[in-house]
């Protein structure tokens, strides 16, 4: 190389940030760029970093609880999905939970949305490292395949007294979790179909056929990304129990929804966006979550929505508490604590979504007489018997039907 | 590269007859150094990480082993070969609606905006204040399907040209390639508009009333002073439009449908739902190989090595 002497080398580096031809050029940098990462690289590098096998031999560790020493627990929630008081900054029932037991809750809402959830705590979970988090809260389907990664602790029964004797038939003994040994429901969520009047001019929708079939609905209809709830839906509708089918079912269902892709009918495959276009007028139907739907109508009435006689899907949101959680204790208080009846009434009348509490009904009645009648909020006998949930996948299955899912709504 | 590793060369004051200016030899070295470490750490790594991922083979629960599996690039490759091709045509039409709409910006702003000049730069780049979502979901409001936009366009049958080019469907912009590619041209108008306003603010003016004294109209002077000189600022552009466009997926997933989704949306679909990693990863570098050797092409073609 060329030794540069300091008074030639000033110029040197003046041509350079000049753009001259002896500067520094894109492509020489380029060229040491990669020819660097490659020798940084090399085929060893490539090989070293697998990524290890889930920790099924660490499932359920817990660090040492910290819960005696430090008052606190850090509550990941997704954005608003708690009661907010009218100044908008303070939540009531967080308030009162830190007025009785002393505990500070850490809240956080930095969930929002299933898959990229997962995707952000994964890494330290499958190092078996703490993510921070001391509570979580996500989908059943998340919720199964965190416990079956063993990536979740098991719950004390004697820190969760009321959890056990409040919590609803309806929610007690999931396939992914019998008798509840990992989590508790946060909330549950129905899967409707909801309509807006005006946009849909007369025509009526009554069931998930008419939403792929209906030629005078072409390209204002909408569907839902979360694969459970769109294949779900179509499966009942074909007289299918979603609880338990086959893989011809699921490959039926997909090739009944692909056809209506194929003629235009589905305009989008969405997540929570469908509210906009809905309340637009953009889409005249969708698959829709139940507690978006008493939103929704509140805001605009045009907006409405029906039960479709071949039933409908209830899923639910789930707390867990993921492994090396320092304040484990303390978290499975703050469970118990919104499965009495009145903060859990609270809590319903915010958010609008089912509530998972026996009693609830009650106090949600005196707190909100309309929210306690709305079959959304609190189901009736008719509405949960017509309730289904999706069954519990495997691994493999997961990902075979996702892809499928995945290959349908385009990429 | 290798050579930041080493140590510092030996003091060599000591010998008399090199005074100590060698110790210049190694300054822009030194100087380098935190740019190369944030290259190392934030690209290169990354780099070696997923071209190891996309070799791999495995479940989450059996955990992922580098098997030298590279059929899985040419099953990508196979499989999602209609979303490459969307993601390139999206990007190059949204790259020739930002030329045409950013080059006449450009100029005005370099050489008639007068006193103007800031005001309209500010405008330019005033959106980047706002995140980059917030800007697209705009969009559904400006094309929604009752909106005035779209009311517009189909009182004057724009859209039953465009829906017979493919490009619309029925009398709705939304959820079709027009859409995407609207959305696509708005967000990166910037990245273009600015390289081309650094190139043409540049030129002499007096380039031009020289070429007016040899009895160039306004054209031929455009044609042969002004564009020509404004080259670096278009190559620039261009390529600081097409690359993000090409692997953009926000603007798919918002404004499009299934018949509109690009290689991004396949590659963040891979990833964070079906939860294949390996395919993810290989289609990043399909992606990245692509678009590496379309811009070596285009920067021989035209001829351009200094970027503005």
């Amino acid at each position: 190389m060329e030794q540069y002497e300091a008074d030639r080398l000033f110029p040197a580096l003046k041509r350079s940030q000049s753009g001259g031809r002896a500067s520094l050029g894109r492509r020489s940098l380029l060229r040491a760029a990669t020819g660097g990462a490659f020798a940084l690289g090399g085929l060893g590098a490539l090989s070293a970093c697998g990524i290890p096998a889930a920790g099924k031999s660490q499932g359920g560790v817990s660090a040492s609880d910290h819960s005696a020493k430090e008052k606190v627990v850090n509550f990941s929630n997704w954005p608003e999905y708690i009661d907010i008081d009218k100044s908008g900054k303070r939540h009531p029932t967080l308030d009162a939970f830190a007025a009785r037991t002393g505990i500070d809750v850490k809240y956080t809402e930095d969930i929002n949305d299933n898959n990229e959830f997962f995707g952000k705590v994964k890494p330290q979970l499958a190092a078996g490292q703490d993510t921070g988090r001391d509570l979580i809260n996500v989908t059943d389907w998340l919720a199964a395949r965190l416990i079956r990664l063993g990536w979740v602790q098991k719950l004390d029964p004697a820190n969760l007294p009321n959890a056990f004797a409040h919590l609803s038939a309806q929610f007690r003994d999931p396939d992914w979790d019998p008798g509840r040994a990992y989590s508790y429901p946060w909330q549950g969520i129905s899967t409707v179909i909801a309509f807006n009047k005006k946009a849909l001019d007369g025509i009526e929708v009554k069931s998930v056929s008419d939403l792929l079939d209906n030629p005078g609905l072409k390209g204002r209809v909408g569907f839902l990304q979360e694969m459970r709830d769109s294949v779900g839906m179509t499966l009942l509708d074909m007289g299918k129990d979603p609880a338990r089918f086959t893989s011809d079912d699921y490959d039926a269902a997909l090739a009944r929804i692909q056809k209506a892709v194929d003629k235009g009918q589905i305009r989008r495959f969405t997540g929570n966006d469908y509210t906009s276009d809905l309340t637009k007028g953009d889409l005249a139907a969708c698959i829709a979550w139940g507690g978006d739907v008493v939103q929704l109508k509140a805001d605009n009435p045009d907006v409405d929505y029906i039960i479709p006689d071949a039933g409908l899907i209830t899923s639910t949101d789930n707390l867990l508490i993921p492994n090396k959680a320092r304040h484990k204790t303390n978290a499975e208080r703050l469970i118990d604590f919104y499965f009495e009846p009145k903060p859990a009434a609270q809590l319903s009348a915010y958010i609008n979504f089912v509530c998972p509490v026996d009693g609830g009904r009650e106090e949600l009645a005196k707190i909100d007489k309309a929210a306690a009648d709305n079959p959304l909020i609190v189901p009736t006998k008719a509405v949960a018997a017509k309730s289904h949930s999706f069954r519990s996948l495997s691994d493999k299955e997961e990902a075979a039907y996702e892809g499928k899912f995945a290959k349908l709504t385009g990429a | 590269m290798a050579v930041v590793t080493e140590a510092p060369p030996p003091l060599t004051s000591t010998s008399p007859d090199k005074p100590p200016r060698r110790r210049g030899r190694w300054t822009p070295y030194w100087l380098l150094l935190p740019g190369i470490l944030w290259l190392v750490v934030f690209f290169a790594l990354p780099m070696i990480y997923q071209a190891s991922t996309s070799v791999q083979t495995g479940s989450l629960e059996e955990g992922y082993k580098v098997t030298w599996h590279f059929a899985t690039y040419w099953d990508a490759l196979s499989e999602y070969w209609p979303q490459f091709l969307r993601s390139v045509l999206y990007a190059a039409a949204a790259t020739v609606l930002c030329l045409l709409l950013g080059y006449p910006l450009a100029y005005l702003i370099a050489f008639r905006a007068g006193r103007w000049r800031n005001l309209i730069m500010i405008l330019v780049i005033a959106p980047f204040f706002t995140s980059f979502l917030i800007r697209t979901l705009a969009w559904k409001t400006i094309l929604a399907d009752g909106g005035p936009v779209v009311a517009t366009l189909n009182a004057l049958h724009v859209l039953d040209v465009t829906s017979w080019l493919g490009w619309t469907s029925g009398d709705r912009v939304l959820a079709t390639p027009l859409a995407v590619v609207c959305g696509l041209t708005y967000n990166f108008l910037p990245f273009m508009i600015l390289p081309l306003y650094t190139s043409l603010e540049r030129i002499d003016g007096r380039l031009h009333e020289a070429a007016g004294d040899l009895y160039a109209r306004p054209f031929t002077t455009f044609r042969k002073v002004t564009f020509p000189l404004s080259t670096p600022g278009v190559v620039s552009g261009t390529l600081l439009t097409f690359i993000p466009a090409a692997g953009d997926y926000v603007n798919a997933d918002l404004l499009g449908s299934t018949d509109t989704r690009m290689v991004g949306n396949v590659i963040q679909t891979q990833f964070l739902r079906v939860l294949d990693y390996p395919t993810a990863a290989a289609l990043s570098f399909i992606l990245m190989a692509a678009i590496l050797f379309m811009v070596t092409f285009y920067i021989r073609r035209s001829g351009t090595e200094d970027l503005v």
